[in-house]
């Protein structure tokens, strides 16, 4: 399962196109390239989905209220604590 | 943090300058979860964090009166936490943002695991366990690399941005970035993969 993939240099290539920050020739140049190399599509797709995932609000936790009330009771704000909850 | 928390909520930017706390509350009550957690991802301490969290509102607070609206309203409050934080860090760990990226450029890169895992399905993805492994991947990246990550990848911001804020160069925070990426895709293809063989020989 682990091995090195022949291409490793296009990993920078792939993260750049992913930023879109690759210059167009080259963008078609890769695009040429992973449709050929299963190793290759495979990171691409791998690292683009590890990406998405850290961008879901899924992983977003609530402010704890201790931390909250201690917020509003620095900022003098304690009255409009008590109105939210 | 995403321009919507803020539009939504239509906070008016003359009646926080004219100290309205009514719409002060408001910011914070829209924006404090975000900052908290950014600040949290970055010290990787609760009590850190929490001091963050004041002293960015503090400072906001007294900074209203002289802001003048060049960047949104949003983005002026981020930048004030994440160099609150980033002040902070560099107080704690003398080395945080080395001005050359060589010492541990060459370092040797694993082999990289080749699964595709992208085909399983969301709520296996972003089960609790699995958000769980991927706050922990993150944890353990360097703090020069996670950084660059959160506020690149996970916060959106451009690499432009990233740059502007941490005082790198572009192409430092390209390959920081990189290396970043490299490391969590792996860390999540050993662990996906394993999920994946499982479900494939269900």
């Amino acid at each position: 399962m682990t091995e090195k993939c022949k291409c490793q240099g296009l990993a920078s290539s792939i993260s750049e196109y992913l930023d879109g920050e690759l210059p167009p020739e080259l963008c078609a140049e890769l695009e040429q390239h992973m449709s050929e190399c299963e190793n290759c599509s495979i990171v691409f797709n791998t690292m683009h989905k590890t990406i998405d995932l850290y961008r879901k609000p899924e992983l977003n936790h609530p402010l704890p209220d201790d931390i909250k009330s201690r917020l509003y009771h620095r900022l003098h704000l304690d009255d409009y604590l008590v109105k939210k909850t | 943090m995403s321009e919507e928390t803020l539009n939504n909520s239509a906070i008016s930017l003359a009646a926080l300058k004219a100290g309205d706390r009514t719409e002060f509350a408001r910011l914070v009550d829209a924006t404090s979860n975000h900052i908290y957690h950014l600040a949290l991802k970055i010290l990787r301490d609760p009590q850190d964090a929490e001091d963050v969290l004041q002293e960015s509102y503090i400072k906001a607070m007294r900074a209203l009166p002289e802001f003048e609206g060049r960047s949104s309203l949003s983005t002026w409050l981020y930048r004030i936490a994440v160099n609150e934080a980033l002040m902070l860090l560099r107080k704690r760990r003398v080395n945080l943002v080395p001005v050359e990226e060589e010492a541990d450029e060459d370092d040797e890169q694993p082999g990289m695991v080749l699964t595709d895992w992208v085909g399983l399905p969301e709520d296996e993805l972003l089960s609790a366990e699995s958000r769980q492994r991927l706050e922990a991947a993150v944890d353990t990246l360097p703090d020069t690399l996670r950084i660059v990550f959160m506020l690149r990848d996970m916060e959106g911001l451009s690499i432009k941005e990233t740059a502007e804020l941490l005082k790198l160069s572009e192409t430092a925070v390209k390959t920081r970035l990189l290396r970043a990426r490299l490391r969590l895709r792996n860390e999540l293809s050993v662990y996906y993969g394993e999920r994946f063989v499982e479900k494939s020989s269900e």
